[in-house]
């Protein structure tokens, strides 16, 4: 049968994890959204099984509109109305198992957003409101998550997210896209969560900016903290993921090591994916996006795939984290590019 | 040709611009490269007649702007369209995608959904998008909208500041070719301003680096 596709559970055995964070997990099973429109279903995510954990970094990559923010949604119940969710996703810690599917948005906003689970959303800037200042908004934010001194804070917070705590009496139209950013930043880590989802948290910087910000990120899982880090830069998640899920059409086609699914990818998505860097062929995969409204039975990659055969008209089996029925042949896999992984995935697999 | 003389931008007391030239020549494809707040987007919004400078004069055609914004003249204004790196703030949310890319033809009185439909096919947008709002597509599909949207009224100039930073490499790399393909027939002239080098590297004839003021 379908062995699931399990993205950041290999264990890191040179990285050994602080003790209190040993407890800590989130797990995501056969995790589906859909949305109900009036005369379409939208399939957003499919079936998708990953597991992130503290001093790991799990980077999920895809083509635009293939689910990426709607599943980092999905994990803290902020979806629309029209949203279904199925599917399990645990969150242990403390001892504890907390089913997140379903939870009452009570306990998601008393015990999850912001304290266990922060959320930096994609385009920070459309997410703060106009007419307060940031400050405004920062301050609200740690008022309730119960922070004794919020102006204080606010202006520590600022300080460590590399603001002037001046910014932070801007109103959003006077911040920069860099400096939205880093006020983001600023409050999905206000309540000192242990797993950050990061939704394109470097749109919008210069490479240095961009190397800071991932420097940052791979700090915050070597403190023990577990980062989901949703992409299109591929350089970037090269350098802080300790693994890699690409995502097509809402499901998880290949999931293992970093250096291994951005180098030497073998489901033909992501070595499309990778082929079009512009640092590697610029080439776009051809064909149109998938309907979500009307996915295939089978795969869904099999119209732009030049490897699609007659069994590809069933949904293909995951057999080593890849999604394919014809993958491409583990030695001579590329997507072009060789320079050397960050750790080398024989010391993974220990 | 579209020009910039001696433009100065203050924000504040401080100049993002000061006596800047940059001229954009049709038919090819400018880089504008440089570090964050070098003012490359002040300067984008001042080439697409969004942002009157302090002073300095903005030439296009050899027509000089004298209104901004709103207050450009229309035929100058179709001239030079402006595809900005964050689609959620360019569009109007009550729209949908269809009406979005429609906008600017059904404004300038000269609707045309044949060819509004084919821009959306050849920015990849699937027709199950076509009738969504803003708030029920991803950011990398209300940027291909923003994409057709620009080209609908064949503008002799784009600018495209940030135009893919939200959006994958293949889908990067397809829009790249979108507008390339437009340029080429049509003869247009596109300023691509971006941080990322690579990238410039592999889209622009040649590339201007600002530095920090
Ligand atoms: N409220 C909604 N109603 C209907 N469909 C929606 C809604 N929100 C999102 N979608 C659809 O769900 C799919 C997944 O969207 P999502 O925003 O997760 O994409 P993404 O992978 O984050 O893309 P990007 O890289 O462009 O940010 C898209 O095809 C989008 O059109
Ligand atoms: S299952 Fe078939 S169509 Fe799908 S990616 Fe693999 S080879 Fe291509
Ligand atoms: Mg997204």
């Amino acid at each position: 049968m379908t062995e699931p596709i399990t993205a950041g559970s290999a264990v890191h055995p040179a990285r050994a994890e602080p003790p209190a964070a040993q407890t800590r997990r989130l797990r995501a099973e056969g995790l589906t959204v859909s949305f109900r429109l009036p005369d379409a279903t939208v399939r957003a995510v499919s079936g998708a099984d990953f597991e992130v954990r503290p001093g790991r970094c799990l980077a999920l990559v895809g083509e635009s509109g293939c689910g990426k923010s709607v599943l980092a949604h999905a994990l803290l119940g902020l979806l629309p109305g029209n949203a279904e969710v199925s599917g399990r996703v645990l969150l242990e810690q403390d001892g504890q198992e907390l089913e997140l599917v379903g939870a009452p948005q009570a306990v998601l906003a008393r015990r999850v957003r912001g304290r266990s689970i922060g959320l930096i959303p994609q385009s920070p800037a459309t997410h703060l409101t106009p007419v307060r200042t940031a400050r405004a908004q920062l301050e609200e934010a740690l008022r309730e998550l119960g922070a004794a001194r919020p102006r204080e804070r606010a202006d520590e917070l600022a300080e460590r997210h590399g603001l002037h705590p001046a910014d932070l009496d801007r109103y959003p139209h006077e911040l920069s896209g860099g400096m939205a950013q880093r006020v983001a930043n600023a409050m999905a880590l206000a309540g000192d969560p242990w797993l950050l989802l990061a939704d394109e948290p470097t749109s919008g910087l210069d490479r240095p900016l961009v190397d800071r910000a991932m420097a940052a990120l791979r700090e915050l899982c070597d403190e023990g903290r577990a980062v989901l880090l949703i992409t299109h830069d591929l350089r970037a998640a090269e350098r802080v993921a300790d693994d890699v899920a690409v995502m097509y059409a809402g499901r998880l086609v290949e999931a293992g090591p970093a250096g291994k699914v951005l180098h030497r990818p073998r489901h033909p998505y992501a070595a499309g994916l990778a082929a079009a860097r512009p640092d590697r062929a610029f080439v776009p995969i051809p064909g149109m996006p998938p309907e979500l409204t009307r996915l295939p039975d089978g795969c869904a990659f099999a119209p732009r795939c030049s490897a699609a055969g007659a069994a590809c008209a069933v949904p293909p089996p995951t057999t080593g984290g890849v999604a394919c029925h014809h993958p491409l042949p583990e030695q001579d896999a590329r997507g072009g590019g060789g320079s050397p992984d960050r750790d080398p995935l024989e010391s993974r697999r220990a | 040709m579209l020009e910039a003389r001696e433009i100065t931008v203050r924000y504040g007391r401080q100049a993002a611009l000061d006596r800047l030239s940059f001229t954009l020549e049709p038919g090819r494809t400018t880089g504008l490269g440089g570090p964050s707040g070098c003012g490359k987007s002040t300067l984008a919004r001042v080439l697409s007649l969004m942002l009157r400078p302090a002073s300095g004069t903005v030439t296009v055609d050899g027509r000089t702007v004298r209104g901004w914004r709103q207050r450009a003249p229309r035929e100058l204004r179709t001239r030079v369209a402006l595809v900005y790196q964050q689609p959620r703030l360019a569009v109007d949310p009550r729209l949908t995608l269809a009406e979005i890319i429609a906008e600017p033809s059904a404004a300038a009185g000269r609707a045309d959904p044949d060819r509004a439909a084919a821009l959306a096919a050849e920015t990849g947008l699937t027709r199950d998008l076509l009738t969504r709002r803003p708030h029920e597509v991803s950011d990398g599909q209300l940027q291909r909208a923003c994409v057709a949207r620009a080209l609908s009224l064949e503008p002799r100039y784009l600018i495209c500041d940030e135009m893919t930073t939200m959006l994958d490499a293949s889908t990067q790399a397809h829009l790249v070719a979108v507008v390339e393909a437009y340029r080429e027939r049509s003869g247009a002239g596109v300023l691509a301003v971006s941080h990322d080098d690579v990238l410039l590297s592999r889209w622009a004839h040649r590339t201007v680096r600002f530095d920090r003021p």
